[in-house]
């Protein structure tokens, strides 16, 4: 269920009363209600589904969670290739 | 930081899988709850890179799929209506009723039209005020949001065209009623990111204390299914059944607070049918009656729908892993990819398609 | 609540519709439900290909028709009009043919501004010359303001085959390369981009070109190329599905060196869809032997069509009819044929 892609905020306009913004997700830019996510700002990603945005991304959390697996990667190296941490 | 292509980096794939095979020491069945996650499991190839023993049961999260017959029906006869234009995601228009579906009612002249979001629905409305415009309101508590959001912007534009068609589902129930399932093998569950991204993890301790069931909060791309396998699994050999957040990026354990109240003021708890698994209480939303002039089923008189529902395969003991898609007696004779019988036969993440096509492989 | 799993079973989507739907012309299983049922019982025994090689007198004459009706007839990087010229101009170059002369058969809504026709003739008159091939015949017709769409455009073209040039699934053998020669999905996307509904800013424009001057090249370095096809409506994978299931070959394709620019695998992430099964225009497929593959790659990225090309797999005698791609996680995914119309998901 519920195929949602992270985007950054290009632009934030109020449209007929609702805070919409321009998404761009990699070069495809989109129209994206941003009523659930009120504060989110210019150059910060958000998740979207359906062009709404339904969540902002945390980055801290995202580069701690990648820094997580690399981790995991290099007690795989130092226990072998099958060992335990 | 694109948070997309680092999260399928193949070397940190391959630490995830070393330490997964690492901690295996008996089979384990999975069950990924979301539809999505299904398709990123069959997209990469996920499930043929996990240790033998780890079963991924593909479960009941596609919204169209469980959309019952009957709202299916009540959708055909509305959309079929010469005033009417019919406004749906994409995906749903290939979903049948009672012998056809939406695509059929477009081609007898239906105006049956495929929007990106809700809100197309609603501007539809706007451009054509002398046409009723229903949007098929479907889908898990991600899509909820967006769809309540339709109602309150044809209220405050003073809409009277504009409609929607509720059929609603709701996670925490479904995976009570899978857990109660007297054949049930679910040992962990890969909890749907997105739709914690709205809800929360809050409704998830009770179902893991009362099932004794990890249930770890899982995003879509590769290495968030491999962290929630190993998280999971990490759990089951260590013998704990807790709520884990293998998505923080994205969730967070109180969700969205503005989507939230946007849903307790527009929706209200309802039983809903899923379809082939029969009624969960509490299972769905509806319109709560303050905007009924903008329910569908209330502005259209569509009557009794009689539903006829095809004859079944047994998809549904393939989705609970009570059947290898091959112990059925249709698999690959009567029920092959060109003429199916199921869903999981059908789309190409469908259990029984990846088995054919796998079968076939090797 | 207990749940009777026995009758849990999804939804299947219609397979055998009583009448047309849009699926019938999506390029993908539903097209071809219709044409080995329905058109090739009634027409006898022929095989239908994108274009037929026949002879006249002592001349080989590839032969091919096709119709256009694009949604929106303008889009980013070109219009229905180009499309008509370069799409039947392609059919006959897949056939190893240098086309000659096209028809053109328009069926016109009430209704539609002239200016408009004009632009698509315009289109077609500059695709034509650009091209090299004459646009010698036609045919105007004029329906209802409720039974149309705009501007609909059938073309139809023939072309001179040289002597020893033998080009088809036939042709195809396991150890086979294959090529592809540029960048994938990019038509598909900027017609998306457009369409009522989906409509998302993007800088991809449209690619649309003639590819016999492409073709000639490859031929031209005295490789034995076994196929060649474009791989238009239904994407690589309806075409590749096509080649596997007439060659009775397996095709495996490498993900990683699969050319999807960015801009495609994120408006594809977006909507839900497989850039596999996007739609190109002005791309070829080609089968070759292992050994001349470089040399075909080559002589393509010398050509201005095919400067990207590059080699995305290899056909294996293993798994027959099916289309295998080694993922980036190094797992396999099968890559199927995509069955009806292409619809964004939402799941």
């Amino acid at each position: 269920m519920c195929l949602a892609v992270p985007g950054r905020v290009l632009s934030v306009v109020e449209t007929d009363g609702t805070r919409m913004a321009e998404v761009d997700f990699g070069g495809v830019r989109k129209d994206v209600c941003l009523e659930y996510v009120p504060d989110a700002t210019v150059g910060e990603y958000v998740i979207v589904h359906v062009g709404f945005a339904i969540q902002r991304l945390d980055e801290e959390s995202a580069i701690r969670t990648l820094a997580g697996f690399a981790r995991l990667g290099l007690l795989n190296e130092e226990f072998g290739e099958r060992g335990t941490p | 930081m694109k948070y997309l292509d680092e999260f399928s980096d193949p070397d940190l794939a391959a630490g995830l899988l070393e330490q997964i095979h690492a901690s295996v020491t008996r089979p384990w069945a999975l069950m990924e709850v979301c539809g999505g996650q299904t398709h990123s499991i069959i997209r990469h190839g996920i499930d043929q890179l996990l240790p033998d023993g780890i079963e991924m049961i593909h479960g009941p999260g596609c919204p169209v799929c469980v959309t019952p017959l009957e709202t299916i029906d009540r959708a055909l006869a509305i959309a079929a209506q010469p005033d009417v234009i019919f406004c749906s995601f994409g995906d749903m228009l290939r979903v049948p009723g009672s012998g056809r579906d939406l695509f059929t009612v477009r081609s007898e002249g239906g105006d049956v039209r495929v929007v990106y979001s809700p809100l197309d629905a609603v501007r539809l409305a706007r451009e054509n005020p002398d046409r009723e415009v229903v949007f098929f309101g479907i889908g898990f508590e991600t899509t909820a949001p967006a769809n309540a959001m339709t109602v309150r912007q044809a209220r405050r534009l003073g809409l009277r065209n504009f409609s929607l068609l509720v059929s609603h589902v709701l996670v925490p129930p479904a995976i009570a009623a899978i857990m109660e399932a007297p054949r049930c093998r679910v040992q962990a569950f890969l909890a749907a990111g997105h739709v914690c991204s709205v809800m929360g993890t809050g409704e998830y301790p009770p179902l893991a204390a009362k099932y004794r069931v990890p249930i770890v909060v899982t995003g879509f791309e590769p290495l968030d299914i491999l962290e929630g396998v190993r998280q999971a699994v990490g759990q089951l050999e260590a013998g704990r059944h807790e709520v884990r957040n293998a998505y923080p990026r994205a969730v967070r354990d109180e969700g969205n607070p503005a989507a939230m109240a946007m849903l307790r003021d527009v929706f209200e708890v309802t039983d809903r049918t899923w379809r082939g698994i029969g009624m969960i209480p509490g299972s769905g939303w509806r319109l709560a009656e303050r905007y009924r002039e903008f329910d569908a089923e209330h502005r259209f008189a569509v009557g009794d729908v009689r539903t006829a529902e095809s004859p079944l395969c047994r998809s549904g003991e393939v989705l609970q892993g009570l059947l290898k898609p091959d112990e059925c007696a249709a698999f690959g004779t009567r029920c092959t990819p060109r003429n199916p019988l199921g869903a999981t036969m059908v789309s190409s993440e469908g259990a029984c398609a990846a088995y054919y096509a796998y079968r076939r492989l090797s | 609540m207990t749940i009777d799993f026995e009758g849990w079973a999804c939804p299947l989507p219609l397979r055998d519709t009583p009448a047309i739907v849009m699926g019938h012309g999506g390029g993908g299983a539903m097209s071809g439900d219709l044409i080995n049922h329905l058109f090739l019982p009634a027409f006898g025994d022929v095989a239908l290909t994108d274009s037929a090689v026949v002879t006249a007198g002592t001349a080989r004459l590839a032969f091919s028709t096709d119709s256009f009706v694009v949604r929106p007839m303008f889009f980013p990087g070109g219009s229905i009009g180009d499309l008509a010229v370069n799409g039947t101009v392609n059919d006959l170059a897949m056939s190893g043919a240098t086309p000659l002369y096209l028809s053109a058969a328009f069926i016109l809504q009430e209704g539609t501004p002239l200016p408009a026709v004009g632009r698509i003739a315009t289109a077609m008159g500059e695709a034509a010359r650009a091209a090299g091939v004459r646009l010698v015949t036609g045919d105007t017709k004029v329906v209802d303001f409720d039974s149309g769409d705009g501007v609909y455009v059938t073309t139809t073209g023939i072309g001179l085959v040289a002597d020893g040039v033998d080009l088809g699934p036939h042709r195809a053998t396991a150890g086979d390369a294959v090529l592809v020669s540029g960048p994938l999905g990019v038509h598909g996307v900027a017609v998306l981009s457009c369409r009522q509904g989906l409509e998302f800013g993007t800088e991809v424009r449209s690619d649309t070109a003639p590819l016999h001057g492409l073709v000639a090249a490859m031929l031209a370095t005295g490789a034995d190329v076994h196929t060649l096809r474009d791989p238009t409506r239904g994407g690589l994978a309806a075409t590749l599905n096509e080649i596997a299931g007439a060659a009775k070959l397996g095709v495996e394709l490498v993900e990683r060196d699969l050319p999807v620019p960015a801009e495609v695998a994120d408006a594809c992430h977006l909507l839900g869809l497989d850039p596999l099964q996007v739609a190109n225009e002005g791309k070829l497929v080609a089968l070759v032997p292992p050994d001349q593959a470089d040399r075909v790659l080559a002589a393509m990225r010398e050509h201005p069509y095919g400067r990207d090309a590059c080699r995305i797999g290899v056909c294996v005698a293993e798994h027959p009819g099916m289309v295998v791609a080694r993922t980036g996680l190094g797992g396999t995914r099968v890559v199927t044929m995509p069955i009806g119309e292409q619809l964004p998901r939402i799941c």
